[in-house]
């Protein structure tokens, strides 16, 4: 009777658990899936999930209790420090070549932004203003901007807005085909634009992050953070005196610091506070953003069509989300698709690139609206 | 009773707000239709801004290739 006793006083955590917490246990499991079996975004959904199981399973514990997680969120979600360490690594990564060779292209960036916007609206019916704010960023398509912005504005719901920013952009092959095949005719998806390459000087690469961060600080502060620290990886990867840090950047520093964000992030992952009808309807306000977004790049390109003799591919403005590099290789596939001739690449990831300065605008303009 | 209105009683009368609860499966969620034409100032302005300055970078831009491209 005693050793039955000590047995049940052994296992009676078991039975301090909430349903909503096993059940987020499962949800970390399908991440965790997710992350190996298909590939989704591993670097981040995988310490997502395993975060995710961590923070349930801690939930028992005495609310005083400070665990591990709770401080990396303290030390880097809460100050916004990973996603702007993040952004150097993204900085590093991209080559605004492509754009510097057109810069017209950005234009498109602009374009795809909408989604944000009429996401705002349509949040606002539901949400009080910052929440709002903060779930209209997940069109941003892009995750640091979203978790920035969310923490920034106080938002309860970072934890719903990572998932869907990052899931949404794990699917964007997905999302966007469709979109953009409701929205053209195969006549217009089969307009050729031959890439005439013009070179891009050394001095240009270098001076274009630096005067970016100047005009972007200077009209939109709120921007300053996002844009500067973009820049900054984006002028490591340029001036071609720091090729060890760039290379450090692009891949240590940012892999590093994924794992650290996805798996502070999961703090707010706790059951009772996640699994609520606000969650579900945050992924789908989720998905209309990255579905406007879409929209407004390719009817932009094609309202651009009407004034324009050497006529755009209107699939090219879709690739203003700034889920980089998926949006930009998935136009140039739907390219090839139509036309096995047809090479978007160069243009797409132009497009694609602009749409990563035009988020991190947005996210200011968003900022400055709001906090 | 139009639609909306209808729409928005039933949610509100599912919220915590209502029912004085502090966390309930609804909680935190209002059903405001009129919100939405509120906030298309805040989606003008802002696509206005984003054109703005893109259009600022644009031009930036190609000073910036024509001032620096390589002399051959």
């Amino acid at each position: 009777m005693e050793f039955l006793k000590e047995f049940s006083i052994l296992y009676e955590n078991l039975f301090a658990y909430q349903w909503q917490n096993w059940v987020m246990v499962v949800i970390g499991l399908v991440l965790i899936y997710l992350a190996i079996a298909k590939e989704m975004e591993p670097s981040l959904l995988l310490p997502m999930g395993f975060g995710t199981i961590l923070v349930n399973f801690a939930a028992s514990l005495p609310e005083e209790y400070v665990g591990p997680i709770e401080v990396l969120y303290n030390a880097g979600i809460a100050n916004e420090l990973f996603p702007l360490l993040l952004f150097i690594g993204i900085g590093a990564m991209i080559d605004f070549g492509p754009l510097l060779s057109n810069p017209k292209l950005m234009l498109f960036g602009a374009a795809a932004q909408f989604g944000i916007f009429f996401t705002l609206c349509m949040a606002s019916i539901f949400f009080p203003d910052l929440d709002a704010a903060s779930i209209a960023i997940i069109g941003a398509a892009d995750g640091p901007t979203s978790i920035a912005v969310a923490n920034e504005l106080g938002s309860q719901y970072v934890g719903a807005i990572t998932v869907a920013a990052y899931s949404y952009m794990a699917l964007v092959p997905l999302i966007q085909p469709p979109v953009i095949k409701a929205l053209t005719t195969k006549k217009e998806r089969l307009i050729r634009m031959p890439y005439e390459q013009k070179s891009v000087s050394k001095l240009t690469r270098i001076m274009f992050p630096i005067v970016i961060t100047i005009v972007v600080s200077a009209v939109i502060p709120e921007a300053t953070a996002l844009i500067g620290f973009l820049m900054f990886g984006n002028l490591i990867r340029e001036c071609g005196v720091l090729d060890s840090l760039s290379e450090t950047a692009q891949k240590v520093l940012a892999n590093l610091v994924t794992i650290l964000l996805g798996i502070s992030v999961s703090l707010n992952m706790v059951g009772e506070q996640f699994l609520k009808l606000d969650t579900l309807l945050i992924l789908g306000l989720g998905l209309i953003a990255f579905i406007v977004d879409t929209a407004g790049g390719v009817l932009f390109a094609k309202f651009l069509n009407l004034f324009l003799k050497k006529k755009i591919n209107p699939m090219i403005g879709a690739a203003g989300i700034s889920a980089f590099p998926m949006s930009g290789r998935i136009v140039h596939k739907m390219g090839l698709k139509e036309d096995p001739q047809n090479f978007l690449l160069m243009h797409s990831i132009g497009v694609n690139v602009s749409g990563q300065i035009a988020s991190v605008i947005a996210g200011g303009i968003i900022l400055n609206f709001f906090s | 009773m139009n639609v909306f209105a209808m729409f928005s009683n039933l949610i509100y009368a599912l919220t915590a707000e209502t029912t004085g609860a502090a966390s309930g499966v609804l909680s935190g969620l209002t059903f405001e239709p009129m919100n939405f034409v509120r906030m298309l100032s805040y989606m003008g302005k802002g696509m206005l801004v984003i054109f703005v300055l893109i259009g600022v970078i644009i031009l930036v831009t190609l000073l910036i290739n024509k001032v620096f491209s390589r002399k051959k």
